[in-house]
């Protein structure tokens, strides 16, 4: 059984469609990438599979996440499987993190929660996750707010919390697009060795094609809530069949391109 | 490799020839660190300089100083090889205007497209001619019905085309753009960089590029200059400080571009 199946997924707001038929599938240790622009639905689509979209909006189909319905099944349950079984990264860590609690209380909030850890193994566990995500200075980092820590020093936080409790899935949406260019190769470096080292499946969201390159092996395009084209990332590349997957490539070219040729100057 | 072993780019890059120069420029803001040190950059007529540095290096801060928002703790900002000095702001204004990067933050959600578009006439006393409106939407691809429209109705780069269509309502010589793409989507950013490249060869305008985003920086701009912790580490011609770095630093900012082909 897939960690992740999506059949059929749709979602509504009133009368509008913002995901319109979505299927797919991840297995354990797979890399999956969504890549779509604003408005593609592929934010809404995360959010669909975890069960956390905002009222307003309705979700028809099928999305089973470890067994688990999460459109049909009650709150209790899916709130079980978030967390040990999947765990999202947001874009922007700020709106992630509670600004008013130190880091350290942050993490180990999920570990006492589903770990039920407490006392010194909490605390020492608080710092194991820090150090896996190369923050080496754990204590100031465990007693820093939100607010004292770098763009880059949140993100590894946000992921920290995201990771304490060992997920098998981890989704992140456009994890590194508000970091800058050097933290953001370190953040994609950091998010490809934890998936390796742990086995873990990831959900990749971005609209930047060559940053999912970088960690993505399956890539579904989408564009205005359908999915457009469905492959490895390496073929999609080489060879994109839509036409919209071929302006993404393009695109993507022409900065490459450019790169590439003043090396050649 | 520092900004003053290169001698020669340093001595074209100010004097009387340049446009805009920052000459030998500090900065601190009160109490703190130096912002910036000793950084020489010049704008010349008909050649994009980028500005190319990570958070916290000191670009915003140059920004300020070029568009006299702020004065130079020491060193001297220069407008057509003279000292900009407060009576000649206004003078400064028409010939230098900016766009930044957020498109949803930078034009005023009450006001119709028309009148943000004019703001600069209005402000320099040119009169709104809703002639040079309409022709500077034009300019930037926007169909002349937009002047009637209000910021909301338009996405983040038909803004930004607004936006950069405010900018150049007085033809201005300098365009000062601070991350004018980095809030947009791939397809929508090759526009927008493609808009900013025919401006520049059919209106006479040079642009300053405030971008971390190298890509942009090779397909625009044909002098780049390096900024970390304040000072510039590397300048010269594009083609060599991204094609050729000396620095670690911007071997570092090359190497991690993620790109397509790897």
């Amino acid at each position: 059984m897939a960690l992740l199946s999506v059949s059929g997924l749709t979602v509504r707001s009133g009368g509008t469609t913002l995901v319109d038929d979505v299927s797919f599938t991840v297995g354990q240790g797979d890399r999956v990438g969504l890549i779509g622009e604003s408005g593609s639905g592929k934010s809404l689509t995360a959010l669909a599979v975890t069960g956390l979209l905002p009222p307003g909006l309705t979700a028809t189909g099928e999305v089973r996440l470890d067994g688990v319905d999460m459109i049909g099944a009650p709150e209790r349950q899916r709130t079980a499987v978030r967390g040990p079984v999947a765990a999202i990264v947001f874009q922007e860590p700020l709106t992630a993190l509670n600004p008013l609690m130190r880091a350290g209380r942050q993490i180990a909030e999920p570990l006492r929660r589903v770990r039920g850890l407490r006392g010194a193994a909490l605390r020492e566990a608080v710092h194991a996750a820090l150090r896996e995500v190369l923050l080496d200075d754990t204590d100031r980092i465990a007693r820093s707010y939100p607010h004292q820590l770098s763009g880059g020093q949140r993100q590894r936080v946000a992921i920290a919390m995201a990771i304490a409790c060992r997920p098998r899935l981890l989704i992140a949406d456009e994890p590194t697009t508000a970091l800058d260019v050097t933290v953001q190769a370190e953040i994609l470096d950091l998010l490809d060795r934890l998936a390796t080292a742990h086995g873990t499946a990831l959900v990749f969201i971005t609209h930047d094609l060559p940053v999912a390159a970088r960690v993505i092996h399956d890539t579904h395009v989408m564009r205005n809530g359908r999915i457009v084209e469905s492959g490895p990332i390496s073929s999609l590349i080489a060879a994109p069949e839509h036409p919209y997957t071929r302006t993404l490539v393009d695109s993507a070219r022409r900065f490459d391109a450019a790169l590439e040729r003043t090396a050649r100057d | 490799m520092t900004d003053s072993s290169h001698p020669s780019i340093s001595a074209a890059s100010t004097g009387a020839s340049s446009l805009l120069a920052a000459e030998a420029v500090g900065f601190s803001y009160r109490g703190g660190m130096p912002a910036l040190t000793d950084v020489s950059l010049a704008v010349q007529a008909g050649r994009n300089v980028a500005l190319v540095g990570e958070s916290g290096a000191g670009k915003s801060t140059l920004l300020r100083l070029l568009l006299g928002l702020a004065q130079p703790t020491t060193g001297t900002i220069t407008f057509g090889g003279r000292p900009l000095t407060r009576g000649r702001l206004r003078e400064y204004r028409r010939s230098v205007q900016a766009v930044f990067q957020d498109p949803y933050s930078s034009l005023d959600p009450r006001h119709k497209i028309g009148r943000i578009v004019a703001e600069p006439l209005r402000g320099l006393g040119l009169g709104a001619d809703p002639a040079r409106v309409a022709q500077a939407l034009d300019a930037v691809g926007l169909p002349a019905d937009t002047a009637g429209r209000y910021p909301h109705e338009f996405s983040g780069g038909q803004r930004q085309r607004i936006a950069i269509a405010r900018a150049i309502v007085c033809d201005p010589k300098v365009l000062l753009a601070d991350e004018p793409v980095s809030a947009l989507d791939l397809t929508t950013r090759v526009r927008i960089v493609d808009l900013l490249a025919s401006l520049c060869a059919e209106r006479d305008l040079t642009i300053m590029l405030v971008s971390h985003d190298l890509g942009v920086v090779a397909e625009l701009c044909r002098h780049t200059a390096v900024l970390e912790h304040g000072r510039l580490v590397e300048q010269g011609d594009t083609s060599q400080v991204l094609g050729a770095p000396s620095h670690p630093y911007t071997r570092k900012l090359l190497a991690s571009v993620p790109r397509l082909t790897n």
